[in-house]
């Protein structure tokens, strides 16, 4: 191997910081990987500077013997510039692709440069353009795996929160409440929407509540648990609950898991479940001659 | 127990560590995509995802987390699943497979229930080293 790694690539940085960050720039527009649509040029200017600082800080002390890894302390700046611009891109709409070429194009005015510097050297030029290649490939890789690891983090949270959907308790018709349940149906979540269902029938006087699960894919014996919780609780409170939306698919399914649901009344829609529930408070539903 | 079939999970097509009452859900519902995407009825598709929700609960519940495994058995055209924890086991299989037995206070329906829903169903548990479910839906 000839002389440490670092020295050539450094003093290439040294000598022309700013022109490398316009040649990268001007790689990544040709490439067609610099958002002008989504990034002011000052904003773009900004971060490629601030990135290839963090990048250049790491291989000043981050690498050696041609070895590096970015979990070394040496690399926590471009670990932390990079978190920042990725959470930046990726909320912005950057595809992991264009993320990776967007480092990938600082190979243009290295490469260039490398060759100038070392005309003539063709051994040792071949030796810093393989360290340079696997500084940039390491780098493109770890940037898709921040970007990667930001948009899982993004995708999880979307997950919670449709989890945790609010559970509207609606009142149909005096004394008539319905709760449609939709999703998944967790302890966590069963807990709160019964607390709002109790709280609801104490201020409303209601005396019918119908528990829809149309919205509801899977009713194992969790789900059926609960269920059949809220209506024993609903009963306690004076009420009556009809749990209604019981598609074929899960009633089959319910009977396999025998589960009894006893007392509670069950129907088919929420349709004939709001008939039976204006019924039960006096009410019927007439149809007009002229219609 | 019963030698698991010489096919089965011959094509893996996913795995998913079991932790939490999520991961569950997300194996259920990877389950049911595959079957769809396979055209087995809809009825056939609910009864089998709620065998594996079952199951895949128990994991987490009972057996302290472990993993779940989906693939095919092409040859045989059987959508395997396989549930594997190291937990505490269960001591009394028979008494744990009826209906209404539960340590946890639940309904205590789940394993007999996701037996009843598969078109095959192996359970192989060891005390103290943890239990693993073998279950099938034909495609
Ligand atoms: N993976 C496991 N590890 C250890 N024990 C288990 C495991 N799976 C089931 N058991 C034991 O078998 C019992 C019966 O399980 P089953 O799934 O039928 O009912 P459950 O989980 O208690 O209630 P649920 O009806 O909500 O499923 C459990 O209470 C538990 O003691
Ligand atoms: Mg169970």
């Amino acid at each position: 191997m000839p002389q440490t790694g670092t020295a050539t690539i450094l003093k290439i940085f040294e000598a022309d910081f700013g022109g490398i960050v316009e040649e990268w720039r001007g790689t990544q527009v040709e490439e067609g990987v610099r958002r002008s649509d989504l990034f002011t040029d000052s904003e773009s200017r900004a971060q490629n500077i601030e990135l290839l600082k963090a990048f250049l800080t790491g291989i000043r002390s981050g690498v050696h013997e041609q070895d590096f890894s970015f979990e070394d302390t040496a690399w926590e700046d471009l670990r932390a510039v990079l978190a920042d611009l990725t959470k930046e891109r990726v909320s912005r709409g950057v595809t992991p692709s264009e993320m990776a070429n967007f480092v990938l194009a600082l190979k243009t005015p290295l490469f260039s440069r490398l060759a100038t510097e070392l005309a003539g050297d063709t051994d040792r030029l071949i030796a810093e353009i393989r360290l340079v290649t696997r500084l940039i490939d390491a780098f493109a890789i770890y940037t898709n795996e921040v970007f990667i690891a930001e948009r899982e983090q993004i995708i999880e949270r979307q997950r919670e929160e449709m989890m945790e959907l609010s559970t509207p308790v609606v009142e149909l018709w005096d004394r008539v409440l319905t709760l449609p349940l939709i999703g998944t149906l967790d302890s966590a979540r069963s807990q709160e929407v019964m607390e709002n269902l109790l709280e609801t029938i104490l201020q409303r006087q209601a005396e019918v509540v119908i528990v829809d699960i149309t919205g509801v894919s899977t009713v194992d014996t969790q789900v059926a648990q609960h269920l059949l919780r809220a209506a024993a609780a609903v009963r306690l409170m004076g009420a009556e609950c009809i749990i209604s939306g019981i598609s074929p698919m899960i009633a089959q399914t319910m009977v396999q898991l025998g589960i009894d649901v006893g007392t509670v009344s069950t129907r088919s829609s929420i349709r004939t479940a709001l008939a039976d529930a204006l019924r039960k408070v006096g009410y019927v539903i007439e149809k007009r001659d002229a219609h | 127990m019963a030698e698991p079939q010489p096919d089965f999970l011959h094509k893996i097509l996913q795995r998913i560590d079991l932790k939490t009452g999520k991961d569950a859900v997300q194996a259920r519902q990877v389950v049911a995509r595959e079957l769809k995407a396979r055209g087995v009825s809809a009825l056939r598709v609910t009864r089998f995802a709620t065998a594996v929700s079952e199951i895949a609960r128990n994991v987490i519940v009972h057996g302290g987390g472990g993993h779940f495994t989906v693939g095919l058995n092409a040859a045989t055209s059987y959508l395997d699943v396989e549930c594997r924890d190291r937990g505490r086991g269960i001591p009394d299989i028979d008494q744990a497979m009826k209906d209404g037995f539960t340590t946890a206070g639940g309904l205590g329906r789940g394993l007999g229930g996701a037996k009843r829903l598969s078109d095959r169903f192996e359970i192989e548990t060891v005390p103290g080293q943890g239990t693993t479910v073998r279950m099938s839906a034909k495609i």
